[in-house]
Parts: C-alpha cells; sequence; structure tokens
C-alpha cells in the first residue's frame, strides 16, 4: 500500500532536489573555474569567459611552469616526510594511551581523561605566543624535529576515536592471553593492535590530511624558507601582487589538491566515520 | 585479571626484576607509566605549561627578548581600549552569522540525505570536500573567484545581472567581511554535515516508524526525534564555531592580504601583535580573553540547550561513554 502523494508533496520534493543542486553547484563552481582556468594560456585567459572551459585540456605548460618555478618538489617531500613520521609517532603514542586509558582502572585515569577533554577546548591557536617562545628557548624553531614533535603533540581527536574502539573489542581476548602467558606489552603489541588497525587508519587519514594542509606552524617555525618548504609555504609564496597569473596559480592550487583528492575517493568511508566518531563521543 | 594468584610463592627478601615484574600488578603500572608518560608529557609540554605562562605573560609588558616589568591589567585594558582589537569582535560577529547559517544549512542537509535520495554520495561528496582543501590554496580559489570581472561576476551575469551594479567583493568594506565568511561556509558546511548526519544516522530507526504511526510529518520527526538525538554533536559544534568565529585566521591572511581593509580577526590582529609588534605581553592578554570568551559561551551553550532540550527524551539520547 503506497503513500498518496498529493501535490504539494512533489512540491515538496522539488523544492528539496533544487536546493541540493544548487548547493552541490555552489560548492563546485569555485573548484571547477579553477580546473578550468589551469589549462588555459595566458591570451586564453584574459581574452574568454572565467566559467568557460579551456580550449585544449592538453595545455599543460601551466602546470609546468608552476612546478619549476615555486619548489613545490621539495614542498611536497618535506610535508610528505613530516606527515609520515608524524602519523606514525601521534597514532601510535594515542593507541597506546587510549589502551591503559581504557584496560586498566588507576589513580589518575580520570584525571588524564578529564585534562584531554579539557585541553580540547583551549584552542590550541591561542598558546602560540608562548608555546613559540618555548620552541626558541629549545633551539627547535628552525628544525624539521621541533615542527614534528609539535605536530604529534596532543591529538584529543585521534585518542577519542581510539578510546572508543578499544571499547568495541572484548577483554576476554586480554585475559585470555594473559593466562596463556603473555605480558601486557604482548597483549597490546600482539593481540590487539592488529585488531585496531581500522581505527589506526582512520587517525592516520585525519592527522595525515590536517599536517598536509598545515599553513600556520610551518610558516611560524620553519623560518628558512629555501631550506624547510612544505606545500602550503610553496604555495604561498605565490601571494603578492608581483604573481597574479591566475592560470599558474590555478595549475598550482590543482597540484596541492590532487592528492588530497585521490585519498579522499579512496578513502571516503573512513574519512566520514572518523570525523563522525571523533566528535559524537567527544 | 589483575590479582595476584595467592597460589604463587611469593618471593621473599630481593627480587630480581624479573621475578617482580612476574607480578601482573606491578606489570600494570609498568605499562600504565610507561604508555601514557609520553602523551601526558607532550599534553602539558604543549597545552598546560604554555597556558600557565600566558596567563603570567599577560600580566608583564613584554617582547620575545626583553621583560620590561609587570604592569598589572594595563594589558586586559588595552584589549578592550584600543581602537584596532575592538574592531576585530565586530568581525567576528560576521562569522558568527555565518556559523548560523553554516549550521542551519548543515542541519538541513543532513537530514534530507538521511533519507532516502538519489546521488546521495555525490552531493555529500562536494559538499564535504571543500573541508580537506588546503587553506591556501582555497586563499586562491576564491582570491580568483571574487576578482573583478571574474568567476562570481560572470556567473551572476548569467543571471542578469550587470557586472556595473556588483560591488568589489574584496575591496568594498560593505561586503568584503560577509565575502571572507562565506569562504568559510563553503568549507565547513559539508564538514558540519557529515558530523551532523554521522549522529543521525544513529538514531533508531523504529523511532521514525513509532512517530509515523503516532501521526508525525516530517517536521515532527524532525524536531522530536532528529533534533533531540543529535543536540550533544550540535551543541559541540556551536561551540566550535564560536572558537572558530574568534580565530578564523586564513580567509583574511590569504585572501585580504592580512586583513588589510578592516577585515582582520581576533586572532590576526593577535598574531600581528605578537610577531610583528612583538608585544608578547599584549598578545596573551588577548590569548586570555579569547580563552574566557569561549568559557563563557560554552557554558551559555550548556545552559541553552539544556533548556531546549529538556522535554526530549532521555532513551534517544546516544550512551555517553568515554570522555567527557
Amino acid at each position: 500500500m503506497g503513500v498518496e502523494r498529493t501535490p504539494k508533496d512533489y512540491f515538496l520534493k522539488f523544492l528539496k532536489h533544487l536546493s541540493l543542486i544548487i548547493t552541490s553547484f555552489a560548492c563546485l563552481l569555485p573548484l571547477v573555474s579553477c580546473v578550468f582556468a589551469a589549462f588555459k594560456t595566458k591570451e586564453e585567459f584574459g581574452l574568454t569567459s572565467k566559467v568557460a572551459p579551456p580550449e585544449s585540456w592538453l595545455h599543460l605548460d601551466n602546470f609546468i611552469n608552476f612546478w619549476n618555478d615555486s619548489g613545490i618538489g621539495q614542498g611536497f617531500i618535506t610535508s610528505i616526510g613530516v606527515m609520515l613520521v608524524t602519523i606514525l609517532i601521534s597514532v601510535m603514542l594515542g593507541s597506546m594511551l587510549a589502551y591503559v586509558l581504557d584496560r586498566f582502572t588507576f589513580r589518575g585515569n580520570a584525571l588524564i581523561r578529564h585534562a584531554f577533554t579539557l585541553a580540547s577546548l583551549i584552542p590550541g591557536l591561542a598558546m602560540q605566543v608562548t608555546i613559540y617562545k618555548m620552541m626558541s628557548n629549545l633551539n627547535l624553531v628552525d628544525s624539521l624535529v621541533g615542527y614534528v614533535i609539535m605536530m604529534a603533540g596532543t591529538d584529543v581527536i585521534s585518542i577519542y576515536i581510539l578510546l572508543q574502539y578499544f571499547e568495541n573489542l572484548p577483554t576476554a581476548l586480554d585475559e585470555s592471553a594473559i593466562i596463556e602467558g603473555c605480558t601486557y606489552y604482548g597483549v597490546f603489541f600482539r593481540i590487539l593492535m592488529p585488531l585496531l588497525r581500522p581505527a589506526m587508519v582512520t587517525c592516520m587519514i585525519l592527522k595525515g590530511v590536517g599536517i598536509y594542509n598545515e599553513y600556520y606552524n610551518a610558516n611560524l617555525y620553519l623560518q628558512n624558507k629555501q631550506k624547510y618548504k612544505t606545500v602550503s609555504t610553496a604555495l604561498y609564496t605565490y601571494l603578492g601582487p608581483t604573481k597574479s597569473q591566475y592560470e599558474i596559480i590555478c595549475a598550482g592550487v590543482l597540484i596541492c589538491t590532487l592528492p588530497i583528492l585521490i585519498i579522499f575517493i579512496l578513502f571516503q568511508k573512513q574519512i566520514y566515520n572518523g570525523m563522525t566518531n571523533g566528535a559524537v563521543k567527544g | 585479571m589483575s590479582t595476584v594468584n595467592p597460589a604463587m610463592p611469593q618471593p621473599r627478601g630481593r627480587k630480581t626484576f624479573r621475578e617482580w615484574f612476574a607480578v601482573p600488578k606491578n606489570q600494570q603500572r609498568v605499562v600504565i607509566f610507561t604508555f601514557a608518560v609520553v602523551p601526558v608529557f607532550l599534553l602539558i609540554m604543549f597545552t598546560y605549561y604554555p597556558f600557565m605562562r600566558m596567563i603570567e605573560w599577560s600580566f608583564y609588558n613584554m617582547s620575545y627578548t626583553k621583560n620590561r616589568g609587570f604592569v598589572g591589567l594595563k594589558n586586559y585594558l588595552d584589549v578592550f581600549t584600543r581602537d584596532e582589537l575592538f574592531a576585530t569582535f565586530r568581525v567576528s560577529l560576521y562569522y558568527m552569522a555565518g556559523a548560523v547559517v553554516q549550521i542551519a544549512l548543515a542541519l538541513y542537509f543532513a537530514t534530507i540525505l538521511s533519507f532516502k535520495t538519489k546521488f546521495t554520495a555525490f552531493y555529500k561528496g562536494a559538499m564535504f570536500f571543500p573541508f580537506l582543501i588546503n587553506g591556501i590554496a582555497i586563499g586562491f580559489i576564491f582570491k580568483f573567484f571574487y576578482t573583478r570581472g571574474h568567476v562570481l561576476d560572470t556567473t551572476l551575469g548569467f543571471f542578469g545581472i550587470p557586472l556595473e551594479s556588483l560591488p568589489y567583493w574584496l575591496r568594498d568594506t560593505s561586503v568584503n567581511n560577509w565575502s571572507l565568511v562565506a569562504t568559510s561556509v563553503w568549507k565547513y558546511m559539508g564538514q558540519n554535515m557529515v558530523l551532523f548526519s554521522g549522529a543521525i544516522m544513529s538514531v533508531d530507526t523504529t523511532l521514525y516508524e513509532a512517530a509515523a504511526i503516532d501521526g508525525a510529518n516530517k517536521w515532527h520527526q524532525f524536531r522530536y526525534v532528529i533534533l533531540p538525538s543529535i543536540s550533544t554533536v550540535l551543541t559541540l559544534n556551536v561551540i566550535l564555531s564560536i572558537t572558530g568565529s574568534l580565530s578564523a585566521f586564513e580567509p583574511p591572511y590569504v585572501i585580504a592580504a592580512m586583513g588589510s581593509n578592516g577585515t582582520a580577526t581576533y586572532f590576526i590582529q593577535m598574531h600581528q601583535t605578537a610577531h610583528v609588534q612583538h608585544k608578547v605581553g599584549l598578545a596573551c592578554a588577548m590569548a586570555v580573553v579569547l580563552v574566557l570568551i569561549i568559557c563563557i559561551c560554552t557554558l551559555i551553550q550548556k545552559l541553552i540547550f539544556k533548556y531546549a532540550f529538556r522535554n526530549a527524551g532521555t532513551d534517544t539520547k546516544p550512551a555517553k561513554k568515554g570522555v567527557l
């Protein structure tokens, strides 16, 4: 028995689809126009409408120019290197902490949980002034080690995601392993860590994207821009009146965005789940 | 699982480490310590220690290299009396207004996409993807987008709006903040939507059926089933958007050339105070004020939402586990 549809229902349905189409269009328009611009020659860009597709999709000069002038290649190496080291450290630390917080009752357990929750309310950017001073006292400004330590720092979202995942792993696993003569280290590294993989992948993707896109700290803490160029700081050099060739800038924007697009398409589900798990129970 | 087996012989006197470690209780202590020490150390080093120093420094007139002595509350007075600092609160209001629109849109799309709709994955992806793009890249995308006669003006031209009647989106001080706020809505709306739809999906589907039997229409379903069950996420997002509206950084910094033409947000001004003017004490006072504002907003939020959802059935709320 189907539900009767009145004209009003059809009208509401129409409005729903219209709103979805308009909004998706608005979300994609800035990106798509950027893609169009990136494939245009200088003259073509000047003469044609900014929302018209390029004459030829094989005009790659803008990409080549950007790649050669910006030093983005070095930026990729630094950013990806920093990203890999940082996500490994931070996910390891996060899952170790989540393990002890979830599996053991000890004095200080609640205190640590609250300390992390409270920390998530204080915006990290607010403390930049004092952190900068501390880092420069420790000689960690203009050093990749310093930047990595800072980015690995405290990642409350990962800890939430991992804690939640631990709650769903039965403790019977730990207990039987202990009876078999396993140490608690063994339980964590040999039994639980392999099971934790999906949650770890989610954390790594979220954290990885964050680090790849990071600009503020990279700019502040890696001041020798020749030596330590990240993707963001390399792109940033195109700001300013001297370089306002949008067709080249757009090519640069695409080069920087492409890896993220690939990651997004491959790991869509993990990204959505990660976002939700990190926030719902927080 | 942690009790010592009473049958196990308790060694007397000096124990080797191996024997000591074989006692589960001791082993647990070691594991707890070794696994927690580094994360907790990093938390203290990058959050609590700088936080304390920030409060301390806010009472001093100092730069990164020199300390010119204790000045009491003078820095705090400056935050509220210096025009260029106070003006940034007004800019933040634009971002807060944007956040309201953003959350409303996100809630709307999360709701309609949670019912069966064609191309859900495409719409969701199109709205969410901007969140993953590099902030500097977004800056350039919108610089291009808003430039006179470029993408936005051309698109509006298709709808018959002549170029002459359009303002300079980034230069005209009557619209430039709205232009920047729009980029922030563009970036974060999809992310909020994904958070909300995750929460909506965790709603027990039998509740919808029960509501439908009781004669509830879509609006009732939204008001009495969906809204109460996502109140936690909603509260969290409102708080985050207030934080975000004060600490918005990339849009004014990249698109509007470091907050020129009256687009500087509170955070941009704080950054300039510390790293350009080297007034570290004043910047710290600004940071303390920022944290206080966030705390106050959080409290008000909690109270309002407690009031708004006081009648909501508690059984529809997801069980609170873990942190908080």
